[in-house]
């Protein structure tokens, strides 16, 4: 008994050492992997916004997405601080004359490939402001849109309904 | 309210600029129409004058030579109608961009200048800054405004009283209760009508719910921009809160037209009075809690004590409004005085606190959300039956009101042309008084205490550059 032991501990154990991982199977779970982490992790939009002349109404619904309710940046959006870092341009009011140049020059630091957002009424054809000489109306007037939020202001829920489908066409 | 108008030639006028001058009188407002300007204010026993001085040539005297607060409202006018202040110590444009611009200088050694805006780095309104500091300390802040100038005063010219309204509640849209409510009581003052006792008690209603939305986004702000980030996420909870009721109450989260002059858009929702109840009951539970951890935070307090003191003299002298006056020990609330149904039959306290800084604006927030609490419980267990709205008479007339937005007081004058149409209206926001003081409280404190002295503020760019 005692010679058996000590045998097998000097002999050491008769188990294969492990082999290499089959690599037709790593890749395939890998490529399973990349698929869930992509569905869950791989669609981010970064999104400056600009106000063209809203009353702030906009804004503050705007701002309601970041409260812990409505958790933005769950989906991948996030609010970024310098157009050089979006993906997209959330611009809200009925672009005043005065803010005209801004406008254009934040669109113009956005790098390709970059989407356009319109927010609220103003934003979408002057709302109540339409009229008026202080300003130019629609953002498409000014900038290529590629998706208008209406509402006066829009709840966070639409203004999230809205960006989630960008998400999807955009991914 | 108190007050009276008369048309006055130019002595008159350069008299009041007088009155302001030493102090007897504050100034309310300074707006223009075409080939006349026009004088609002307010003396002690909240009596409210309005001065109109026909301008031959577009010529006028300039009060600002004598009044510094009444600068900006000049340069506006001057952009807006074309009526020159003469002899006023600053002609550059204001509303009226385009042109360059010669921002004041700063002479000294080491200086450097920062432009900030009029994009900002986060969710904000459009405006520009210019620091010019000395290392960290800022030394002048210069700030240029306008960029979202509307015209409202144009559109407002001949508009019908619902539209008009609807204009009213877009020219800050955090206020838009106030404004509508500002707006709507003038129109009935200049049209003399009597809105019924249940309409008055819902739009108090509303214009609390208000109050309490923006304090708690602005007590989570500030906390947020000391980087103490769990207040303003528990804060935006309490704001969310607020909003939710008001549009299961109300239809609107933020309450859009639900004034209307005449009354009130709609009523209630049958369930509302209960709605509203749960939520205070949930908001004197939670506010406390996080009061006690504002108060108990040192890290915190470090950043907000002593941060951006504006002297009661300054405060005084440009009769600011709302928490920013209360903070520096100016008592002025309009709801207080010159006041305005319910609130002359309800009971609440107007806080006041004398250090001026960045707590005490908090700190003035934290007990006017308490006041809110408060009426908004005296408001649903008195709240009368009856009709919600009144036609307006389409007659011709003045009409002036000042209403306290969460901000301060909003002052709305209006002329009607007996066709249910605005003649001519004026909506002063309190940050035209606000938006000076700020260049003064944030003098020798650090660059990077600027977002903390500016949301304590939090002054309207909308509401001010119209």
């Amino acid at each position: 008994m005692r010679r058996i032991l000590l045998k097998n501990v000097l002999q050491g154990p008769f188990t294969d050492a492990a082999p290499e991982p089959d690599p037709a199977a790593l890749a395939e779970l890998a490529a399973q992997l990349d698929r869930t982490a992509r569905q869950r992790l791989g669609r981010t939009l970064s999104i400056r916004e600009v106000d063209a002349g809203s009353c702030n109404g906009c804004e503050l619904e705007i701002h309601a997405l970041n409260n812990v309710v409505y958790d933005l940046e769950r989906f991948g959006l996030r609010f970024v601080a310098s157009p050089r870092h979006a993906d997209v341009l959330l611009v809200t009011g009925p672009v005043t004359q005065n803010m005209r140049m801004a406008l254009e020059r934040t669109y113009a630091a956005t790098p390709d490939p970059k989407w356009v957002v319109a927010v609220g009424d103003c934003a979408r054809n002057g709302g109540v402001f339409a009229e008026s000489s202080a300003c130019i109306g629609a953002v498409s007037a000014v900038l290529p849109v590629d998706l208008h939020i209406p509402g006066c202001p829009p709840s966070p829920t639409a203004l999230l309904r809205g960006l989630l489908a960008l998400l999807e066409t955009v991914k | 309210m108190n007050w009276s108008s008369r048309t006055v030639d130019a002595n008159a006028w350069i008299a009041a600029g007088e009155r302001l001058r030493t102090g007897q009188v504050s100034l309310v407002s300074l707006w223009g129409e075409p080939g006349v300007a026009h004088l609002s204010l307010i003396d002690e026993s909240c009596k409210v004058e309005v001065l109109h001085l026909p301008c031959a040539d577009n010529r006028l005297p300039s009060i600002a030579r004598l009044h510094a607060p009444a600068i900006r409202l000049e340069r506006a006018m001057r952009d807006l109608f074309g009526l020159q202040a003469e002899g006023s110590p600053d002609t550059r444009p204001w509303l009226r961009h385009g042109a360059d611009y010669a921002f004041l200088p700063a002479d000294g050694e080491s200086l450097h200048q920062i432009p900030v805006g009029p994009v900002h780095a986060g969710i904000i309104e459009p405006g520009h800054f210019r620091f010019t500091a000395n290392g960290e300390t800022v030394v002048r802040l210069e700030e240029r405004l306008g960029y979202v100038h509307k015209g409202i005063d144009a559109l407002m010219a001949g508009a019908p009283f619902e539209r008009a309204a609807r204009l009213a509640g877009r020219v800050s849209g955090d206020s838009t209760v106030a404004y509508a409510l500002s707006f709507s009581r003038a129109l009935e003052n200049a049209t003399d009508t009597q809105v019924p006792q249940r309409a008055v008690w819902l739009r108090a209603l509303m214009a609390e719910l208000e109050r309490l939305a923006n304090h708690f986004g602005d007590i989570g702000a500030v906390c947020n921009d000391a980087a103490f980030a769990i207040m303003h996420a528990s804060f935006g909870m309490l704001r969310e809160q607020v909003l939710r009721a008001a549009d299961a109450c109300f239809g609107h989260r933020l309450m859009m037209d639900c004034v209307i002059p005449g009354g009130v858009r709609s009523d209630l929702s049958p369930d509302g009075a209960l709605r509203l109840k749960s939520l205070l009951v949930a908001l004197r539970k939670e506010f406390p809690r996080l009061v006690g951890v504002y108060d108990n935070t040192a890290s915190l307090k470090d950043r907000t004590v002593g941060t951006g003191t504006l002297s009661e003299e300054l405060a005084r002298r440009f009769a600011a409004g709302g928490y920013v006056g209360r903070a520096s020990g100016r008592p002025f609330d309009a709801r207080r005085s010159p006041g305005y149904p319910p609130y002359d039959g309800l009971r609440f306290e107007v806080p006041v606190v004398h250090a001026g800084d960045v707590n005490a604006r908090v700190w003035i927030r934290i007990q006017e959300v308490e006041q809110s609490l408060a009426l908004l419980d005296q408001l649903l267990a008195e709240l009368p039956g009856g009709a919600l709205a009144t036609a307006l008479d389409t007659r011709s007339g003045e009409g002036l009101a000042l209403v306290e937005g969460f901000r301060g007081d909003i002052f709305a004058w209006v002329r009607t042309r007996g066709d249910g149409r605005v003649e001519r209206c004026h909506l002063r926001d309190p940050s035209w008084f606000q938006w000076p003081l700020l260049e003064a409280a944030i003098e020798g404190n650090i660059v990077a205490d600027f977002p903390l002295c500016n949301k304590s503020f939090n002054c309207s760019y909308s509401g001010h550059d119209l």
